[in-house]
């Protein structure tokens, strides 16, 4: 397990009651009493910290190395999962994963962004950074789902779209913006679970449904607290982190406030990383009761009704 | 409808353009000493260098619109603080001083008029309002000049100039992407006409939804298109952009606009394609 650094003293208080756990046998009484007592603390010092985070910390789990990607919960609870490849125009966009696969034996087609577990497999998917072909790709997915009638299923989880100079010659912006449109035009219901990171429009760009759920700690915000800050403080940004997070809002619960999100996914004490596999079950639950909510709608509701979703959103006054 | 208070253009003070007040002026890009008079003659373009200037909104009604006449809709619409956002100035405070200096209410003006008599819903942003960033009540003005042109079945036009969504409204203004993109789901499956035209500057949230999204793309020469910052790129790369880098002569190479127009034809070359773009008949999916 690795520890985040706010995290210090539950990974010493729990890194002594694995070393007295060595010794215990048993029969020593003294241990196991110590072990008790140190249980209880820890139990108390985890509620503390966790119950408290703040808006920076959330993001900091978010982004923790051992957290769940979209495959992985593919892998705890998609049945004959077929991955399917390439935008069928310029290349295959490894930071987005795709393809057929079953949630108890219901068919759907899977979207997700992919990051990486080691520094390798982290920039073959290129951080979850998506590049024009990876938005095409998802696009290519969502319509042939549309053409078969199979339910879209979509994870996000990325730092934003891969700023760069060939991403901006094939047309990030466009690839995006026709996302956001053609999302509108699916005639199949499209249920999303930001399950790490909505980092912006790189988010989005896969991220218009009729359901969107967020795990607890997962952020979802139009700019990144680091992105924030260096715009904000020219000086010594990296100190405001903290700050940016709050002033954004960049929380799940801050997002529901908002009326963004249709609901929050509980997340173990620590986070999706402490128990992915408790963790999948619940992601896996809340797709199937927002697929069953879906499934009688006429194809007129469904689009009527994700159109009128955006639509409500933001605020403003009138004077 | 309550927010169909009308108002006539053009209001309150005058936005402020890149020309500072006075008789002469000197070209941003090549320093050539231009007479104002002429500038203004010449739609804010040096005689010598081609340079577009950049304008204000209420200029664009005037170079487009016959007689410069908008009706305009909704100018009511004002920022809340969502988000109670504060860094060196609350946002509020930003947003009374943007309207005191701008003399406008938010990033864009909206309305209909006519172009060479054919009606049309149009959108008009102003970099001068927190450099056109767009938030909620932008996404709001834009999505209402969307139902206007779907409502009364006239062409859509939307004069883009802008560095993004609104950072101080946080994931509200990420999602005028959303809002205003599905808006335009309807008007594309109507068969209603939509033309971008894209100045200095369109990035980021706003190029990457609707600005992106007309049937047909028109940008002035010179101006800044594309995604991402140029500073964020160059951080990211860990090299120097290419010359032209994320130009409108840029995007045309690359496929992602129709043209290039001269400001001079701008009025003519959207009149000439509304006339090819008629609208059709509703229910002819
Ligand atoms: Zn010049």
């Amino acid at each position: 397990m690795q520890y985040l650094d706010f995290e210090k003293p539950i990974y010493e208080l729990e890194k002594k009651i694995s070393e007295l756990k060595e010794f215990a046998d048993g029969e020593n009484l003294e241990i196991s009493n110590e072990i008790k007592v140190l249980s209880s603390k820890l139990e108390k010092l985890q509620k503390d910290i966790y119950k408290k985070l703040s808006r920076w910390q959330r993001v900091k789990i978010a982004r923790h190395p051992q957290r769940p990607y979209s495959l992985d919960y593919i892998g705890y609870f998609v049945d004959d999962f077929i991955e399917l490849h390439g935008d069928r125009g310029y290349a295959d966009d490894k930071a987005i994963i795709m393809g057929f696969g079953k949630i108890d034996d219901r068919k759907v087609f899977l979207v997700g962004q992919q990051k990486g577990r080691d520094v390798k497999q982290r920039q073959f998917r290129n951080f979850g950074m998506c590049h024009p072909e990876g938005y095409r790709k998802a696009l290519r997915g969502f319509t042939l789902a549309d053409r078969f009638n199979l339910p879209v299923v979509i994870f996000i989880d990325t730092p934003g779209a891969y700023p760069g100079i060939g991403a901006e010659e094939r047309g990030q912006a466009e690839a995006i913006a026709r996302n956001l449109r053609e999302m509108c035009r699916i005639k199949v219901p499209i249920v999303i679970v930001v399950i790490g990171e909505g980092a912006s429009g790189g988010a989005l760009g896969v991220g218009v449904g009729d359901r969107v759920y967020m795990l607890e700690n997962s952020w979802y915000s139009v700019i990144s607290p680091e992105g924030c800050a260096a715009i904000l403080w020219k000086q010594n940004p990296q100190e405001k982190y903290e700050e940016a997070a709050h002033n954004l809002k960049v929380t799940a619960q801050d997002a529901l406030e908002l009326g963004i999100v249709d609901g929050l996914i509980d997340e173990p004490l620590g986070g999706a990383h402490r128990d992915p596999e408790s963790t999948a079950i619940k992601v896996k639950e809340q797709i199937i009761r927002s697929l069953d909510e879906l499934e009688g709608l006429s194809i007129e509701e469904l689009i009527r009704g994700r159109i009128g979703k955006y639509r409500k959103m933001g605020v403003y006054k009138e004077v | 409808m309550e927010w169909f208070r009308k108002s006539s253009a053009p209001q309150k003070g005058e936005p402020k353009k890149e020309i500072p007040d006075g008789l002469w002026t000197k070209c941003k890009n090549c320093g050539e000493i231009i007479y104002v008079k002429e500038l203004e003659k010449s739609f804010w373009v040096c005689n010598k260098c081609d340079f577009h200037f950049r304008i204000a909104s209420q200029d664009y009604i005037r170079l487009i619109l016959d007689d410069g006449q908008l009706e305009q809709f909704d100018d009511n619409l004002v920022s809340d603080d969502p988000l109670e956002f504060k860094d060196s100035k609350k946002y509020t405070e930003r947003i009374k001083a943007a309207r005191k200096k701008s003399g406008l209410n938010d990033a864009v003006i909206t309305g209909t008029g006519n172009i060479d008599k054919k009606p049309v819903s149009i959108s008009v942003m102003d970099f001068t309002f927190v450099g056109g960033s767009m938030g909620s009540v932008v996404g709001e003005k834009i999505a209402r000049s969307i139902e206007r042109a779907l409502e009364k079945r006239i062409p859509l036009i939307i004069i883009s100039s802008s560095g993004g969504a609104r950072m101080q409204e946080g994931i509200l203004s990420l999602m005028q992407m959303a809002k205003t993109s599905a808006l335009l789901a309807l008007l594309y499956d109507e068969k209603i006409p939509f033309i971008s035209v894209l100045t200095n500057p369109t990035t980021a949230g706003v190029m990457a939804s609707y600005a992106s999204l007309g049937d047909i793309i028109i940008a002035e020469p010179q101006a800044l298109l594309g995604f991402a910052g140029q500073r964020v790129i160059k951080q990211t790369i860990g090299q120097d952009l290419p010359p032209g880098f994320q130009s409108s002569e840029f995007f045309l190479e690359h496929g992602f606009i129709d043209f290039i127009s001269h400001r001079k034809d701008l009025k003519r070359n959207i009149s000439l394609a509304l006339d090819y773009m008629a609208v059709q008949p509703p229910g002819q999916k």
